[in-house]
């Protein structure tokens, strides 16, 4: 392990997650607003966003306590720490050993948790309530994701993201239960990420919020970071989803020209789960807060779906 | 063919003032029964609230409530009650829907200023009752809810600012009183204060919730933020001034309340129209329907978070909005409604646009009913959400697309049809449930059926001026009364006028759809889930400017 190649390509990974994810949401947005037949703002107003917020003064309730200040970078820094983890160019990166995809759950639960902690820490009726809601429907999620990146262990025989990956490479694709646990985890990530139907980005109706309503009291260089690491958890979700069902492209072993072929194609991939993503909220309602419940249920029994259809069919 | 029930018919033929006769006997005088449709008594204060059963029985309506300072006239003070009565005179047949209006003065004394409450028989009264306790110190005994109705715990106490011996400009002094809520108790049970501030860019309002996780037990509502002492500064204005501010008592319904000022304006002073002066309002009238309802409909949509009708209905919107202000010279049609008649005209080429707009506003229109029909997660959110049953409708009072959504027949257009309404033969809108779903599919049909109105009165608009042409000089006797009634967009508007001792404004009562209509929300929302609210509030949509006045 003399090679710095795979360090930095860890680096890299993460810097490009970093930079590109405020891309990706500007994008996302700009589809929408076409398929409105608004004009939109451009795919780089993410970053002008971004970069006013730093701009401006943090407000922070006098009755805050630490938690309320730490949580902004802990989910930062958590955020980006799983950018390293998830294989986007190469496999066998050198935090691979460390991190499996129930230590990935684990990380982003992290996050979550202080969020919904620093919900509560200001006292606010807004942010109790969302840190309710988001517990609400992180309880069925987290149990829904664990059961549909089981179905892909299951059929790798390994929990390793790098194993995965590679396993997939060789051509242990086209399962039933692949196409479950695949349409399982695009349910979760939709409710991982307050996408429509289980959330709206969009709103401004703080009675139905649920992440937003969390965050409601953040404000300059934490909202920020907040907003930021949101960007980089869809583009994570993307990344996630695109290792785990088309992992074509990502470069087996770190290598120079494999890794910028590896780049080009992981940014069309991207793009075209950038534009997807709009076309289907546009046609969806966000759902009523309980029927979320069932929207999840449903991942859940996908993924539930996928491993037994492994152990049926595919043995 | 079966004969009809004859004591039925009979009781339908009693007419409420031969009721109200046989009760009062002497005590009951005709002060006024001139008018078309409208009859002024006069009654004790002490006998209103069976005045109130006798009508309530008959299935009349409390229409508004306000009280008058006539001390300018060496009298004291005075409260008017109006209700609104299903015609049954000798010429109506059994489901007429003609309404009549008996409006009924009583005096009441400036030495411990008081009546019996009418909230027993009409829950409408409780906002009325309230408003009257703060602004005129006249006390309704047995209400059931003493807070002050817009003077929040910050105003003064004996400050009541309608009284004709409080200036226009007399001081304000904060004070430090309490306002009580009503609270819920027992496990689980929290609070949620939203506003008066909200994250969006809307009026002022508080509300707040009782609620068991996510499901609300009770909501009330705290209004009064936008208290601009309109009522008050009427009272400093001319005739012809008046219109203006009428205008700007709600922005989104500038035509609805400049008509109904400037009828009740041409009411008192017995002026009289040019038709073509009654055709163009009433063609202001339906765009500035058709506009707000496109709006309306779509930020419902955006509200369960289908953001595609919300952009599509907003350009259809913002095309009627800028024909107005090519053809009228405002976006909003602000101050073309005048005492007397309208204050912009229309030509040739003017119809002819319309035309050609209104086919293809129906067109498109059509095409996004499919799809919000059509969408079954909207569809989800949008049915049996936010219920108001045709009963709860009936009792609060509820008014305009709200109560036809409930079942509850409240067109004016139709049931006190104004001119040119009474030559126009409007459908009324109605519907059974009530939910959300409801209140979207009446303004569906109601911008369906001013589209078909519009092309009405552009092909029957009769020549002429729009403006008297001998000029217009409103000279009201003393004490004179005038009473306009309209159906806005978002109902029934009553404004009335009192003309002083020497012919000037004296007193102005406006009573916007909204002051009867924000009780039902209170009451859509009992067995929902709190981040269902925004999305009911919205399908009723009530002016914060038009309740608080």
């Amino acid at each position: 392990m003399n090679d710095p190649l795979p360090y930095v390509l860890t680096i890299v990974q993460a810097a490009a997650l970093l930079l590109l994810a405020p891309f990706m949401v500007g994008w996302v947005r700009l589809v929408k607003a076409r398929l409105q037949n608004r004009r939109g703002a451009g795919p780089l107003q993410p970053y002008r966003d971004i970069r006013k917020l730093f701009a401006k003064e943090a407000v922070v309730a006098a009755n805050a306590s630490w938690i309320f200040r730490f949580t902004p970078y802990l989910v930062f820094g958590v955020t980006v720490l799983a950018g390293a983890i998830v294989p986007i160019l190469a496999v066998d990166l050198p935090l691979a050993p460390v991190a499996d995809v129930i230590a990935l759950v684990a990380i982003f639960a992290l996050a979550r948790f202080f969020i919904a902690l620093a919900g509560l820490d200001v006292g606010t009726a807004f942010g109790g309530m969302g840190s309710s809601r988001e517990m609400t429907i992180a309880s069925l999620a987290e149990p829904a994701m664990l059961m549909a990146i089981f179905a892909t262990s299951l059929i790798t025989h390994s929990t390793s993201l790098s194993t995965i990956v590679a396993e997939i490479h060789k051509g242990v694709l086209l399962k039933p239960s692949f196409a479950f646990a695949l349409i399982a985890f695009v349910l979760i990530a939709l409710a991982e990420n307050g996408r429509i139907p289980v959330d709206n980005p969009a709103t401004h109706l703080e009675l139905t919020m649920i992440h937003e309503a969390m965050i409601l009291e953040y404000s300059g260089r934490h909202l920020a970071m907040i907003e930021w690491a949101g960007m980089m958890k869809l583009m994570l979700f993307s990344l996630l989803g695109i290792a785990l069902f088309a992992p074509w492209g990502i470069a087996g072993t770190p290598g120079g020209g494999s890794v910028v072929l590896a780049f080009g194609v992981m940014a069309a991939k991207l793009l075209a789960i950038a534009t997807g993503l709009p076309v289907l909220e546009m046609g969806l309602a966000k759902l009523r807060f309980f029927r979320v419940s069932e929207f999840l249920g449903v991942a859940f029994l996908l993924a539930t779906l996928a491993i037994l259809s492994h152990f049926i069919l595919e043995r | 063919m079966v004969a009809p029930n004859v004591k039925q018919v009979l009781v339908k033929q009693v007419l409420v003032e031969q009721a109200l006769a046989e009760q009062f006997g002497g005590l009951l005088r005709v002060e006024d029964a001139s008018r078309e449709g409208v009859l002024i008594l006069s009654l004790p204060a002490d006998e209103i609230h069976e005045a109130a059963r006798i009508v309530k029985k008959s299935g009349g309506r409390l229409a508004a409530q306000w009280a008058t300072d006539d001390t300018p006239f060496g009298r004291e003070l005075a409260l008017w009650t109006a209700f609104a009565v299903p015609d049954t005179g000798p010429d109506a047949g059994p489901d007429t829907k003609i309404d009549r209006f008996i409006l009924i003065r009583s005096d009441v004394p400036l030495r411990n200023p008081a009546f019996p409450t009418l909230t027993g028989h009409f829950a409408a009264a409780y906002r009325f009752e309230r408003i009257i306790s703060s602004f005129f110190g006249i006390d309704s005994i047995g209400h059931p809810d003493r807070r002050p109705w817009v003077r929040h715990e910050d105003w003064p106490d004996g400050f009541f600012p309608l009284r004709k011996n409080v200036p226009i400009d007399a001081p304000f002094v904060r004070s430090n009183g309490s306002y009580e809520w009503i609270r819920g108790d027992g496990e689980g049970v929290y609070e949620i204060p939203v506003g008066p501030v909200h994250a969006g860019i809307i009026e002022p309002g508080h509300f707040r919730f009782q609620a068991v996780g996510e499901n609300v037990l009770n909501l009330e509502e705290k209004l009064g933020y936008v208290h601009k002492g309109i009522e008050k500064r009427f009272e400093s204005l001319s005739w012809k001034e008046g219109s203006k501010l009428a205008g700007r008592i709600s922005g989104d319904s500038t035509v609805a309340h400049a008509l109904a000022w400037c009828r009740a304006v041409e009411d008192m002073a017995g002026l009289l129209v040019p038709p073509r002066g009654v055709w163009l309002r009433a063609l202001f009238l339906e765009r500035e329907r058709i506009a707000n309802h496109l709006g309306d409909i779509g930020a419902i949509a955006n509200d369960a978070a289908f953001a595609f009708l919300l952009a599509q209905l907003s350009r259809l919107r913002e095309d009627v909005l800028r024909l107005n202000r090519a053809l009228f010279g405002h976006r909003l049609l602000m101050d073309l409604v005048v005492p007397g008649g309208a204050a912009a005209d229309l030509d040739a080429k003017g119809i002819e646009a319309i035309r050609t707009e209104m086919d293809r506003l129906s067109s498109e229109f059509e095409r996004l009913v499919v799809i919000y029909d059509e969408n079954p997660s909207l569809q989800d959110r949008v049915v049996t959400t936010g219920i108001v049953t045709k009963k709860t409708a009936a009792d609060l009072g509820l008014v305009g697309f709200v109560a036809r959504a409930s079942g509850v027949s409240s067109d004016r257009r139709v049931r006190f049809p104004f001119p040119p309404y009474d030559e126009l033969a409007v459908n009324e809108a109605l519907r059974q449930t009530g939910d959300v779903n409801d209140r979207v599919w009446v303004r569906i049909e109601e911008v369906r059926e001013s589209i078909r109105l519009i092309r009405e009165i552009l092909s029957l608009l009769p020549g002429g001026s729009a403006l008297p042409s001998d000029g217009l000089s409103i000279r009201p006797q003393p004490g004179r009364t005038g009473l306009g009634i309209v159906e806005g967009w978002r109902g029934e508007i009553v404004t009335w006028v009192q003309a002083g001792p020497s012919g000037e404004v004296s007193r102005v009562m406006v009573r916007d759809p909204s002051q009867v209509n924000w009780l039902g929300l209170e009451r859509a929302v009992l067995g929902n889930i709190v981040p269902d609210f925004p999305l009911c509030n919205k399908s009723f949509n009530q002016s914060y400017s038009g309740n608080d006045m």
